[in-house]
């Protein structure tokens, strides 16, 4: 398999080359023996400094898996994580230690990542003391700024998660992911346990952090709106490979992929005279897991446009010109 | 508790309302104390719950529990939660026919995999025997649906439907819930948080807002002309769908009420940009804009400052 490259050309920040990620399961439909889940399935792409690159894709199609094995929370089946040059991908605990503190992660569920028993400024100042950073009064005062960076009052941080909403606690889970000055955040679908009016607020938070801090992230998200907002390229997952990429307008504009085209068409748009006039691409069936996945195309199985060579060759991502990258058998 | 106000709701046949709010705005507890499935220390007051040719309010649980499942469909958000694991497809679907039509046996059976059919159940005939836990949240989702429609309601209830699905999954319950009104002649209420489905589903709106209706209206007049603050800060809380530059979002300052303490005026005024002294001490009366648009907010009030609506590409 032939992999274009997608290296933009300035130095990436982060790197994912041929990434995989399985995990071994014990299926019962396949009887006892041992099966590889493959999560993620040869994904190349990489970030450059300072960008939001957007990361879309159904349910169990390995996003959160990448963001995981990008910050190295899991070490990789095969492939290589490069970061700002350096290749981390099967670093120890303790080597692992600088970088922990450029690259942060924040998580979907603002309940659950919280520990309810730690004070707010113990959990802010968490990352700071496993680094050892701002020791004494000094790690203090900095939960203190970093809460007040994310919009709470600094006198917050003696309170417990349990007394703030859903959007508050999104924003306690950013200023730990700040304590340490990251450069890199993967945004694990940080919004869509939130309110539409709360969900704003933190986009526009994310935003702001960026631009004050010259923050990079990966944004991970099913809200293909917001992504389309807040990203400046864009990766569609399908069943652990990316099947496309490109640069936000382009992919929404010019998407190649048959499944990009049906992921996009499905997306309800809040405006009734567009949704009026929007054609749907129907996809039949539902999204198969990966486990132990038949050659060929991933997607053939619920795509539209399959020919017979989908079946037995899996397509490889090919430049379409202009860093817009695409996985199908229709484009050669 | 007071989570629902004064609500009046009304739904004509073959007419499909969309309710939309946030967590907490009543929405649910709305449904739900229609159904009298609310615990009895909830206290509801709503006003002329009117089904058919009863009255909601005033009957007792039991009778409304009766007409829930006969007169009324139910579909929630997490299918997996209101099938019962314990129990095949089959004798899940055959139940409500058992108790209300009185259908058994091979006759009942017959019904259940028409049921799956409707709901374009892949391989039905299969299905039957399974259990909820082998079916994709989709699928559940369609038999949930199956259950609603066994006993041929004329309104169906469907609360947050789609919003555990992948957006390609959601397009087909959409699809479906759409179809089948259309050969049923069912109402349906949505309640949803996400504009979108409303846009393609429904022709009414009822935005809700810490447990008041602050606005209802057509399609068109919520989305093209809305008159209350939130729902203007709902609108504008969304991305652009179409523009090439990145317009900023405009997030609605401050957090939901909390129903534990509703506020004493109009429960939006601590977060909205316009609120007058007024909106803080006293809620905002119904004021009726067209036949189809009312609006409970004080800047409809003559001499209250002239505030307009603009969205940017709407
Ligand atoms: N620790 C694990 N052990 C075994 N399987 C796993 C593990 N983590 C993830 N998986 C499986 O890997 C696949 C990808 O999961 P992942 O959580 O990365 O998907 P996702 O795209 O983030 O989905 P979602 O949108 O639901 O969050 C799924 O089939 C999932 O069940
Ligand atoms: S390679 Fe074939 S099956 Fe895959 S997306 Fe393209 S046309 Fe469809
Ligand atoms: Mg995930």
């Amino acid at each position: 398999m032939i992999h274009a490259s997608p290296n933009p050309p300035s130095a990436p920040l982060v790197e994912a080359q041929n990434l995989c990620k399985y995990f071994p399961v014990r299926a019962r439909f396949f009887g006892k023996s041992r099966h590889l889940l493959k999560a993620v399935d040869g994904v190349s792409f990489a970030i450059e400094k300072g960008e939001t690159f957007g990361l879309v894709g159904e349910s169990g199609c390995g996003k959160t898996t990448v963001g995981r094995t990008l910050v190295r929370l899991y070490e990789p089946t095969a492939g290589a994580i490069r970061y700002d040059g350096q290749d981390i991908s099967h670093l120890n605990r303790a080597a692992l230690l600088p970088f922990r503190r450029r690259a942060q992660m924040i998580f979907q569920d603002p309940y659950a990542s919280l520990d309810p028993r730690m004070t707010v400024g113990d959990i802010i100042a968490e990352p700071l003391r496993v680094q050892n950073l701002y020791p004494g009064k000094a790690r203090d005062a900095r939960a203190r700024e970093l809460l007040a960076l994310v919009g709470l009052k600094p006198d917050h941080i003696n309170r417990y998660p349990h007394e703030f909403s859903g959007g508050q606690r999104q924003r306690i889970g950013l200023a730990r992911a700040l304590a340490g000055n990251p450069e890199f955040i993967v945004c694990d679908e940080p919004i869509s346990a939130l309110d539409v009016s709360i969900q704003a607020q933190v986009v526009n938070m994310l935003e702001a952090l960026q631009d004050q801090f010259g923050l990079t992230y990966l944004f991970v998200s099913h809200d293909l709106t917001m992504v389309r907002h807040i990203s400046r390229r864009v990766a569609v997952m399908y069943l652990g490979a990316i099947v496309e990429l490109a640069p936000v307008a382009v992919l929404y504009k010019h998407m190649q992929h048959p499944y990009t085209q049906a992921l996009l068409s499905a997306a309800p748009v809040a405006d009734p005279r567009r949704a009026a006039q929007a054609a749907r691409i129907p996809l039949q069936g539902d999204v198969p897991t990966p486990i132990d996945p038949p050659p060929g195309c991933l997607f053939r199985g619920r795509c539209p446009k399959a020919v017979p060579r989908c079946a037995q060759e899996r397509p490889a991502l090919r430049d379409l010109g202009g860093g817009h990258l695409c996985a199908c058998h229709l484009l050669e | 508790m007071q989570a629902v106000r004064g609500v009046t709701l009304r739904v004509a046949e073959g007419e499909t309302v969309g309710i939309v709010g946030e967590s907490g705005s009543g929405k649910s507890v709305l449904m739900l104390s229609l159904l009298g499935l609310l615990p009895d220390n909830a206290q509801v007051r709503a006003q002329a719950m009117r089904f058919a040719d009863g009255d909601l309010g005033a009957m007792s649980g039991r009778e409304k529990r009766r007409l829930l499942g006969s007169r009324i469909g139910m579909v929630f958000q997490d299918p997996m939660t209101s099938l019962n694991p314990l129990f095949t497809v089959e004798q899940q679907l055959t139940e409500p026919l058992r108790i209300h039509q009185g259908l058994r046996g091979a006759k009942a059976r017959a019904r259940a995999l028409d049921l799956l059919r409707m709901v374009d159940m892949p391989s039905p005939e299969n299905r039957l025997k399974q259990y909820p836990h082998e079916f994709s949240g989709g699928m559940r989702q369609r038999v949930m649906i199956a259950i609603a429609i066994a006993c041929g309601p004329r309104l169906i209830i469907a609360d947050e439907p789609t919003t555990a699905l992948d957006v390609t999954i959601q397009a087909q319950i959409l699809d479906l819930l759409r179809n089948l009104q259309k050969e049923l002649g069912t109402s349906t209420i949505l309640i949803t948080h996400d504009l979108g489905v409303i846009s393609s589903m429904c022709r009414r709106v009822v935005v809700m807002y810490g447990g008041i209706v602050a606005e209802e209206g057509s399609l068109d007049e919520i989305f093209y002309s809305p008159r209350h603050p939130y729902t203007w800060g709902l609108l504008r809380s969304i991305p652009e769908a179409e523009t090439e530059h990145r317009l900023p979002l405009v997030p609605i300052p401050g957090s939901p009420p909390d129903m534990l303490a509703p506020p004493q005026g109009c429960p939006f005024a601590p977060r909205c940009r316009h609120a007058m002294p007024v909106c803080l001490r006293c809620a905002a009366p119904e004021t009726e804009l067209s036949p189809t648009h009312k609006v409970r907010c004080h800047l409809t009030h003559p001499a209250a400052p002239q505030v307009r609506w603009e969205k940017e590409g709407l």
